[in-house]
């Protein structure tokens, strides 16, 4: 069985097609690339996914289970983390608090326990606290625990971002452009993290990506969207040499 | 180095590094000392009186008194709290110290204890400090509990005291119907002596009758958010107040009186205490925290597993419950209620003082309610200038500090009782 799977799933705004049978199979420890220009409904993709909006048509399930009428958080605690393309970060709280909430449905206690405390809530907030430290140190933002987010170097707060999706504990994880308005430099940094949480937690990814680069490096398959339909799936070989993908591409942004 | 300066590092020095032990026992010398020699200086000083307020409410009205009132309250309260603080600095550290080895309950209650009998003793001089000692503890709780909703979670609602009304009302009709002669219920079904007991069981029914009312509010924000939610939470205290001007069963516009004398100041004091303690436990907890998540990015909290809903759910129906246990209070300090002390200017007072004193914080809301009560007293004598007066104050802190003065401060109560050391200038 697929730990993902996606059937013909078909979206519209309005009279807007975003997403036309839109298919995909992901299996457990796969690392898939979903390309395309702007506008072509990738980040509407995620969206229907994780519950955020409902498909017009089609089915997505998650290790056999279907996800569709689930509210976002309950597809979230059933193991689907995600990032988003501009980040949405809690302004007003700290680096750890980030991740802390994270741990929202992984929480035994009940309201009761946080209005008046008791052992349980000691024992699951002293765990929530550890394990959001240690997720911090793998994404190397430890030394930023108490600061706000708002007060961090841009790199530093997309890692923040995946720290706070890796504790909500992924099967899969959806990355949406984990290198938006980052340099050469910092792309490749994050080619590394991809490749260190992808190792280290043993999770499935699904990345949507601008630069082919960063595709080619860490996906073994790639999707091409265009207005909504896929239009050639394959190795990133295959898909680099494709025709109709140059075409899709030409002009707008470089292939290379 | 001048003198000047070196007598404020030295200050700084000294008074930095004294435990809020150390201050406690400070004030309650001064209120010992005003229970002993006050009147007698207030003589001496050609005060009609003990002032009341540190001299607040006579700067307005008698201003010529005002130099011997400033001699007063430097002689009274001052020199014996920066005395006993200074000077028992050292010892006060050690005990604070030690007690922090014992568990947070056992030095909590040692603070909370001393704090009560500064209180009680400051108060017994005058019924007037009793009585505005009261409000204002139960201003702290409405404070603190529009906080959970406006500041935490960053709804921006009015429904305030359409909740403390559902709160007076319930813990009025159970104190009056029960316990209590008077002329809408007739005679009481139970004796009379067991009404202070059960106070606090009318006090949690009012806090459950306004959490009720909150489920009306909080629905409607599952959808809506900003503009939408204000007027909808607006409209529902309107609601609140027309329903109650025309039930005739509790009063309707002439209200509710003759409410049994039950909020003393231990039971206030406890209810604020307890109010206190619980929303700051439940504020920093996880689960509290998923409250600002939901402010700050919605999308984000439910992507990250928190179910919103029911977060909403739980700060509005929460938020209510403690106006409505600050409304059995208030019915029961006044003993008098009816429909329009629940309207736009409670709405008005208590939005000041939480925005005043600082969102997504218990300092915060406990500075606000304090500076807001105390002004509002201070005032008192320029009677309608005072609603001109205060609004223009807010307005120049939502210049200057668009969040409030004390805002986004988490409150650890470890620390504050723990001991004090200075940190050492580089
Ligand atoms: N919530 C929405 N309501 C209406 N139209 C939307 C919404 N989200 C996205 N769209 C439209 O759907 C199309 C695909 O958008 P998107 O998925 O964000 O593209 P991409 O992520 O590939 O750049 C765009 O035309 C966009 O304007
Ligand atoms: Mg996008």
């Amino acid at each position: 069985m697929a730990l993902l799977q996606v059937d013909r799933m078909t979206h519209y705004f309005g009279g807007l097609q975003a997403v036309g049978s839109y298919s995909l199979r992901i299996n457990p420890g796969e690392i898939h690339g979903l390309i395309g220009p702007n506008g072509a409904g990738k980040t509407t993709v995620f969206n229907l996914i994780t519950g955020i909006h409902t498909p017009t048509e089609g089915g997505v399930f998650l290790e056999g289970r279907r996800l569709i009428g689930l509210r976002p958080h309950q597809i979230a605690a059933l193991g689907l983390g995600r990032t988003f393309q501009n980040m949405l970060l809690w302004r007003h709280m700290t680096v750890l608090e980030h991740v802390k909430v994270a741990h929202y449905a992984q929480i035994n206690y009940g309201l009761l326990s946080a209005l008046l405390g008791s052992h349980r809530r000691y024992a699951d907030e002293a765990f929530i606290e550890k394990n959001s430290l240690h997720l911090l140190d793998i994404f190397d933002v430890a030394h930023y625990a108490d600061q706000l987010v708002a007060n961090l170097p841009y790199g530093a707060q997309r890692r923040v971002e995946m720290a706070r999706a890796m504790a909500i504990r992924p099967k899969i994880l959806l990355l949406d452009e984990p290198t938006a308005g980052m340099t050469t430099e910092e792309m490749i940094q994050m080619i590394g993290i991809v490749r260190k949480i992808h190792e280290q937690f043993k999770v499935a990814i699904l990345l949507i990506e601008h630069r082919l680069k960063f595709v080619m490096e860490l996906c073994r398959f790639v999707q091409a969207l265009v207005f909504g339909k896929v239009i050639a799936e394959g190795t990133p070989e295959e898909i680099r040499s494709n025709p109709k993908v140059i075409e899709a591409y030409l002009g707008s942004e470089d292939v290379s | 180095m001048s003198g000047r300066s070196f007598m404020i590092t030295h200050a700084k020095s000294i008074y930095g590094s004294v435990p809020l032990i150390g201050w406690l026992v400070g004030m309650l010398l001064a209120v010992l000392t005003e229970s002993f020699f006050g009147n007698t200086l207030a003589y001496a000083l050609y005060l009609p009186k003990v002032p009341a307020l540190f001299g607040l409410t006579i700067v307005l009205k008698q201003p010529s008194l005002f130099p011997a009132t400033v001699f007063y309250v430097l002689l009274i309260y001052c020199l014996p709290i920066f005395a006993v603080a200074g000077l028992t600095a050292t010892w006060a550290n050690r005990f604070a110290a030690a007690m922090e080895k014992l568990p947070l309950w056992f030095s909590a209650i040692i603070h909370i204890g001393v704090l009560y009998l500064v209180l009680h003793l400051w108060t017994d001089l005058s019924d007037y400090r009793l009585q505005i000692s009261k409000l204002t503890m139960i201003a702290v709780m409405l404070t603190l509990s529009i906080n959970v909703i406006n500041g935490y979670m960053g709804e921006f609602s009015c429904s305030h005291p359409g909740f403390m009304a559902l709160g007076a009302y319930a813990s009025s009709t159970f104190s009056l119907a029960l316990f209590h002669q008077d002329r809408l219920f007739g005679t009481p079904l139970l004796p009379e002596f067991l009404g202070p007991y059960m106070f606090p069981m009318g006090l949690l029914l009012g806090g459950a009758a306004a959490s009720l009312g909150a489920m009306v509010v909080a629905i409607p924000s599952f959808r809506t958010r900003g503009d939408y939610l204000a007027i909808i939470s607006l409209a529902f205290m309107f609601i609140v107040k027309s329903v109650l001007e025309n039930l005739e069963v509790v009063g309707g516009a002439r209200g509710m009186g003759g409410q049994p004398h039950w909020a003393t100041l231990p039971a206030v004091f406890i209810g604020m205490t307890v109010c206190i303690g619980v929303i700051n436990n439940f504020v920093n907890s996880t689960m509290g925290k998923a409250l600002n998540a939901v402010r700050d990015n919605e999308a984000a909290a439910e992507a990250m597993t928190v179910n919103t809903r029911r977060t909403k759910m739980t700060a509005f129906m929460f938020g209510a419950f403690w106006a409505g246990v600050a409304g059995g209070f208030y019915a029961h300090e006044l003993r008098y209620i009816n429909p329009s002390s629940f309207g736009i200017q409670m709405l008005a007072e208590i939005l000041a003082m939480v925005y005043f004193g600082g969102l997504n914080s218990v300092v915060g809301s406990v500075v606000g309610a304090l500076s807001i009560q105390m002004l509002s007293e201070a005032l008192r004598p320029l009677e309608l200038f005072k609603w001109i007066i205060i609004p223009l104050l807010l307005i120049l802190v939502m210049i200057f500090r668009p969040t409030g003065l004390i805002a986004f401060r988490e409150f650890n109560i470890r620390k504050t009782f723990g001991p004090k050391v200075l940190k050492k200038r580089i």
